[in-house]
């Protein structure tokens, strides 16, 4: 895309053209995200209407009141923007945009099929994972510059919560990088393709405890109920957005559904094999008549939107469940959600950790050996050499003298 | 500088700072417009002192302006959650001033009535402390069935809170004809729902966790503060006022059948069907005053049943109110009855000759009940407060009058 455009400007006027490049993957990115939080915020008040035994939104939009999200929208962006007296100008205004951009730019590194992903990292997990623990930032200097008391109180309890829960979450991810031998998220999900035993949830029966271990983790890390203690309605009012009104406070909503959206993303691809179906009907076709599908552009792109159909469908089932958790359960204390972390989810993260890693070395057979499957070792070889063939690209034309390094960078 | 002044210096500097938050009167567990000035030290609070006087309408002045049936609409919005036994507190306070004795068959319509109003208000306690302790769902279904239960109250006197309709000398107007029959309907539905309650909240391992253990309230601190109702029972009390109370309280009781409900030898009296206590509970604490709740909710439907009985054998009328500026006779009448939410006691004083009492006071449960929250709320963490003031169920329209 960069080059396409590269190709508008005069010479030495090229770098025009790759920050165009930049800004059209960056808005379509963001509208996708935008469009995602769009469609969950609408299910919120779908699902908890329906488990609290009334409608919900039922007319806005015709049916189904589908367009409640857009009325919200409407209505906060006509809402005034207030702040404090107390408040530090800088730093309240500036919190907003650092949990989005947090939410958000880790989207980049998330692939959606084989192959389509913003930003092909080969440490792509660890990206994912170290910009979603920068949302916290948001969230404290939201507290701290409120001037309001209840607002530090939020504030300090996320910080030591996403803190806490970071440590469990790592030990977490690292066992799917362990089996796969990669960071590369594309390189995790094609390693399951197949079979749906072929999945790494089925792998051994310790990654199975670590999935939920990893789900209870995501759960606390972005704040949802019974974890919700930053905001926490009754005890702190709303917590760190206590003194935010209007879009300022919806940043801050979107950021969190923004969040809710990754995490879930991420344990689809990390151990429900991400956009493999359960049955391989494409990748299948495509194994059996590798010179005639496997070379159609068409037929591979069509595989690929049924992929992204399929990961988006997991991701979508992980959100509900999330939401499902945040309308039956009360709200833990504070000690208790420490405890949660230190005494439960670190031991049980840590001795599956070990477990998975015994299982793998000792090469013991589990459900995934039911269906025969290319194995793991052979992907991660082809993604490898996929790696350094990218690499090479990259070094060339850093090479070629005409371009400047602004084209590095961008692909 | 001397030793001790370099010591002192020392320790002012590893101290951190103390903090005082203002918890109401506008925050979201604080049930209306309590003031909770809590001395915080990070999480942890060292002390929490409430301010009351929000809500201060002067009620009782104004029953000196007015004739004792002219007041029963201002105690409806004393405590409005149970408007038809704060109706009943007073009708029965200048009854017996009066000295004025009841047909049969109005006794059994306001022990339907009052019971009645007690499960609404223990289902908006139950929902209310769920909302407390961060989950929104048990409060929705809580509402959902006291809108039935606002119905059928609504049908029986046109109102749905202030309801005005049992006052001195009987009750506004008899049951519609075929009340009865939709009250049962109601209670047969209503009664299986229970164990959903229990579901959600008693036994929920996460409800368990956040109430047992907290805010124990010892039987004898219970009877020093003066607390009464559930938060008396919860402390394991036996004290009734339906059962212990004065004759022309119990007397309406007179024929029923119940049990009060208190820990008795480790147990409930309805352990067998309901829930057991976890193992985590102190008697006393913030689990066992909802749980007595709860079962009070089985109680009253029983309650309930055996009065549709007896009103529908019962004969005379139902009980024509009088008049309303009916001479008062000199002298004073004192009378406590058992509200959902403890004693509520009226006091009367009347010159004589004149239909206006020379003096009206109210002795109100939860102005008893709140005053143990300084000292149960000492060195706990600030999620505690809501859990501990949400247990007490609280309402400021009876604290403040």
């Amino acid at each position: 895309m960069g080059e396409y455009f590269a190709g508008w400007f005069p010479a030495d006027w090229e770098f025009l053209g790759y920050t165009l490049a930049a800004l059209v993957q960056a808005i379509l990115l963001i509208h996708v995200i935008a469009l995602g939080a769009f469609v969950f915020i609408w299910a919120e008040r779908k699902v908890s209407g329906r488990i609290q035994d009334r409608l919900g939104p039922t007319r806005t939009g015709g049916k189904f009141g589908w367009l409640q999200s857009l009325a919200d929208g409407i209505k906060l962006l006509s809402k005034e923007d207030l702040m404090p007296k107390d408040a530090d100008p800088i730093l309240f205004k500036l919190a907003p945009y650092v949990s989005l951009a947090a939410s958000f730019t880790a989207f980049v590194a998330v692939p959606f099929a084989a192959g389509w992903v913003a930003l092909p990292l080969n440490i792509g997990l660890f990206f994912v994972i170290a910009i979603l623990g920068l949302e916290v930032f948001g969230v404290i200097l939201a507290g701290y510059s409120s001037g309001s008391k209840w607002s530090l109180f939020g504030a300090m309890r996320q910080a030591a919560q996403v803190v806490s829960y970071e440590v469990p979450l790592g030990m977490c991810v690292v066992v799917p990088v362990m089996i796969c031998g990669t960071m590369d998220l594309v390189a995790i999900g094609e390693q399951q393709r197949g079979w749906f035993t072929n999945w790494l949830i089925f792998h051994d029966p310790f990654i199975f405890i670590i999935f939920w271990v990893y789900f209870a983790c995501a759960v606390a890390s972005v704040n949802r109920a019974p974890f919700d203690l930053a905001e926490a309605e009754s005890e702190l009012v709303a917590g760190f957005l206590t003194e935010y009104s209007g879009m300022r406070w919806s940043l801050f909503f979107m950021a969190e559904y923004g969040s809710m959206i990754l995490v879930s993303l991420l344990a689809s691809i990390l151990f429900f094999g991400g956009w493999n179906g359960p049955i391989p009907i494409f990748t299948g076709l495509i194994d059996w008549f590798p010179d005639y599908l496997g070379n159609s552009w068409v037929f591979t792109t069509f595989a690929n939107l049924v992929g992204v159909v399929n990961i988006l469908l997991k991701a979508s089932i992980g959100v509900i469940i999330m939401m499902w958790v945040r309308w039956t359960f009360p709200r833990l204390r504070v000690d208790q959600v420490i405890t949660m972390c230190l005494k439960y989810c670190v031991p049980i993260a840590a001795v599956c950790l070990l477990g998975v890693m015994f299982w793998t070395a000792l090469g013991i057979g589990f459900l995934n050996d039911l269906v025969p499957s290319q194995p793991r070792a052979m992907v991660r070889e082809s993604w490898v050499e996929e790696g350094q063939r990218r690499e090479a690209k990259r070094f060339d034309s850093l090479q070629t003298p005409s371009t400047d390094s602004a084209k590095g960078e961008v692909e | 500088m001397s030793s001790s002044n370099r010591s002192e210096i020392v320790e002012l500097d590893v101290r951190t700072d103390e903090m005082l938050v203002n918890m109401g009167p506008q925050h979201p567990s604080t049930h209306g417009v309590l003031r909770l000035v809590l001395r915080t030290d990070g999480e942890i609070v060292s002390e929490a002192t409430p301010h009351i006087g929000y809500l201060h309408r002067c009620a009782e002045k104004i029953g000196e302006n007015l004739t004792p049936r002219q007041f029963v609409p201002y105690t409806d919005r004393m405590d409005c959650l149970a408007a038809m036994n704060m109706n009943l507190g007073w009708s029965l306070t200048v009854e017996k001033l009066l000295d004025y004795d009841l047909p049969e068959k109005v006794r059994h319509t306001r022990v339907i009535i009052a019971e009645l109003n007690r499960i609404a208000s223990h289902l908006v306690g139950m929902g209310t402390y769920g909302l407390d302790l961060g989950t929104f769902s048990p409060f929705l279904y809580a509402f959902r069935e006291r809108e039935k239960v606002l119905d059928l109250l609504e049908w029986v006197c046109g109102a749905r809170l202030t309801y005005s309709y049992i006052t001195p000398g009987g009750v506004t107007a008899d049951l519609p004809s075929d009340w009865i029959g939709k009250c049962k309907a109601f209670l047969d539905q209503f009664e299986p729902q229970i164990p959903d309650y229990h579901t959600l909240l008693t036994t929920n391992a996460i409800f368990i966790k956040r109430t047992t253990g907290i805010g124990v309230l010892s039987a004898e601190m219970a009877i020093d503060y003066g607390c009464s109702g559930p938060v008396l029972r919860g402390s394991g009390v036996d004290h009734d006022l339906r059962r212990d109370g004065e004759p022309r309280y119990t007397s309406l009781y007179e024929g029923y059948d119940f049990e009060v409900i208190v820990q008795k030898d480790d147990s409930y009296l309805r352990d067998q069907d309901y829930p057991a206590v976890p193992d985590e509970a102190v008697l006393g604490d913030c689990w066992h005053r909802f749980y007595v709740r709860m079962l009070e909710v089985i109680q009253a439907i029983k309650l309930i049943r055996q009065g549709m009985d007896f009103y529908e054998k019962a004969d005379g009328d139902w009980g024509k109110p009088i008049k309303l500026n009916a001479k008062l006779p000199p002298g004073e009448a004192y009378l406590e009855t058992e509200c959902p939410r403890g004693q509520m006691g009226f006091y009367i004083v009347s010159d004589g000759g004149e239909s206006i009492p020379r003096r009206v006071r109210a002795r109100s449960s939860c102005f008893s009940n709140l005053s143990v929250v300084e000292p149960l709320c000492r060195n706990c963490l600030i999620a505690d407060i809501p859990a501990m003031v949400g247990s007490l169920d609280i309402v400021m329209g009876e604290i403040d009058r």
